[in-house]
């Protein structure tokens, strides 16, 4: 007797195993992180509220609203992809770019802004895990970025399609990772005293 | 569980990033209780699981891979709300 075929309607991971095997180790170091941070304020909380009045709530959210956006423009990057509009996905991945681009540049301007003014990692607690968890986050943006750039030449090329989307599922995955990181660390840093 | 399309859920995020930041600029936060320590992370967790659940497409992934992600989410909130609590005394 031959064995049933596999269901199509069976839960599945949206792209490669390994990398949310990578977004594991991620989650957990990140978190590692913000707990450090969290009950480290706790042992100075007047020195945490100072030196947080110091950050620029505006700049913070604008990256947020940047980095939610990119991850909506990817969704429906691979939204199109899987309908075989492969012209309209690489103009979705073009967009999540943007917003991408966008945050590095702000991020950019901010940290410059802290090193004009004498800011470094032994400035005090506070500024160490500042520097620490946007810096650390900073370069997942980046390495997202390359991954989406790399998908976004092979979606223009019509590479990927409706029977064949799993790398792009799974740059998105790694870019949805970066971002739900960021939705932790704005209140946490930026916002909550 | 609840499910928006796309744009909506969107806007959705944007608009807790918006209440989110408006807290902030408010002064609402310096008052020392817990109420907007639970309100901004609230909005927090709403987004972090929208990101889960469907940006990440894991509602229709193994009920593990989609449990291993909303525990993080659940563990590291809890966990930094149990570190303002202590703040807070």
């Amino acid at each position: 007797m031959s064995s049933p075929a596999p269901s199509t309607d069976a839960p599945q991971l949206a792209g490669d195993l390994a990398v949310w095997l990578i977004i594991l180790a991620e989650l957990l170091a990140f978190g590692i992180l913000f707990l450090s941070y969290a009950f480290a304020r706790t042992f100075d909380v007047a020195l945490f509220n100072a030196s947080q009045d110091t950050l620029d709530l505006n700049f913070g959210a604008v990256n947020t609203a940047l980095l939610i956006s990119g991850s909506w423009c990817v969704v429906r990057a691979v939204e199109a992809v899987k309908r075989d509009a492969s012209a309209n996905g690489a103009r979705w991945l073009m967009a999540a770019l943007v917003c991408g681009s966008g945050f590095v540049v702000i991020k950019l301007m901010e940290f410059a802004a802290k090193a004009q003014a004498g800011i470094d990692l032994s400035t005090n607690t506070f500024y160490m895990f500042y520097i620490l968890l946007t810096g650390f986050h900073f370069f997942h943006v980046l390495a997202a970025m390359v991954f989406l750039t790399i998908l976004l030449v092979k979606t223009g090329a019509g590479r990927y399609g409706k029977h064949n989307h799993h790398a792009l599922e799974t740059g998105a995955a790694f870019w949805h990772m970066v971002d739900l990181l960021w939705i932790v660390l704005f209140p946490l840093i930026y916002v909550m005293r | 569980m609840f499910k928006f399309s796309t744009n909506t859920l969107w806007l959705l995020l944007l608009t807790a990033t918006g209440l989110t930041y408006w807290l902030g600029e408010s002064g609402q936060l310096d008052h020392a209780s817990m109420a907007p320590v639970l309100l901004i992370f609230g909005f927090s967790f709403f987004k972090g699981m929208a990101v889960i659940i469907d940006f990440m497409a894991l509602r229709h992934a193994p009920a593990l891979w989609r449990n291993l992600l909303l525990g993080w989410l659940v563990f590291v909130t809890s966990m930094i709300l149990l570190a303002y609590w202590i703040g807070l005394r």
